[in-house]
């Protein structure tokens, strides 16, 4: 920060390199992101209604079903992560594969590898979580808030 | 259930998701925590049921379906007492959360970190 020579204030000079940095970033292709997306989330989910209505067939009542398909999804999106070729699932589909479960499965091994050196208990164990603790902490704890609140509604008729 | 549904609602929350990664600044983690709340919000005032019976797996695939299954899961519960109120989020959901859990530590302990190219 030796722009003060000039008197130019530092604000301003932060500004100024933000805009020229920004002409350097290459700009997101919005609209074709947004369909590649959209396709691979759609597909993503049709896979998994094709698995859970083949598994009904299978004479699998839904709940247990459902439940099958979200940990099949889990573990496919996992095992990829794990050989290394979710990264370039997530160049082509963006958010298509990083909303739907599979984005959520590989938020938990992409940093437990990365950090794989720092030891098991505090590099796989604790980096697991990393990403998906916050995700976890959050959608809990509203889902227990929501659940007592409604208790309390209930308990007052 | 519908295919067509699915693919739709499914491809649009994942649009939504994409254009939230690419117009704002929120990193994913963030994108995926305000996910799942907002299902978890939707839900408790019964406006993602709708899209559920819908759509099927279309909205229970992408996160916010996570979201719903916490919800329900509580809500459900809490029609029973307090404890299941409380207890009830995480048991419905028990099945990802462990698969997730397990797998993914089996994953980790069994893979290598990929060399950036």
């Amino acid at each position: 920060m030796a722009d003060n020579t000039t008197g130019v204030p530092k604000k301003e000079m932060a500004k100024a390199y933000e805009k020229y940095a920004k002409s350097f970033t290459p700009k997101p292709t919005y609209v074709a992101n947004c369909v590649r997306a959209f396709i691979a989330g759609g597909l993503l989910c049709i896979l998994a209604m094709f698995l859970q209505n083949k598994l009904m067939a299978m004479g699998q009542n839904e709940k247990d079903a459902a439940a099958i398909v979200t940990i099949a999804m889990i573990c496919a999106a996992q095992l990829l992560t794990g050989i290394g070729l979710f990264d370039s699932l997530t160049k082509m589909a963006g958010a298509g594969v990083i909303v739907p479960i599979t984005g959520f499965a590989n938020s938990m091994v992409a940093p437990a590898l990365e950090y794989k050196k720092e030891g098991l208990v505090l590099g796989v164990g604790g980096k697991l979580f990393s990403l998906a603790g916050p995700v976890l902490v959050y959608g809990i704890s509203s889902a227990v808030a929501v659940g007592i609140l409604y208790w309390l509604i209930g308990g007052a008729k | 259930m519908d295919y067509a549904y699915a693919f739709v609602i499914g491809g649009l929350i994942c649009t939504i998701g994409q254009i939230l990664l690419d117009t704002t600044k929120l990193t994913a983690p963030r994108i995926l925590v305000i996910f799942v709340v907002a299902g978890v919000i939707l839900q408790a005032f019964h406006l993602y049921q709708p899209l559920v019976d819908l759509a099927g797996n279309g909205a229970t695939l992408p996160l916010p379906g996570f979201g719903y299954s916490l919800a329900k899961g509580a809500m459900e519960g809490a029609e029973k007492g307090l404890l299941d109120a409380v207890t009830g989020a995480v048991e419905s959901t028990a099945a990802g959360v462990t698969a997730a859990i397990v797998f993914g530590y089996l994953v980790a302990i069994l893979f290598n970190p990929k060399s950036l190219r």
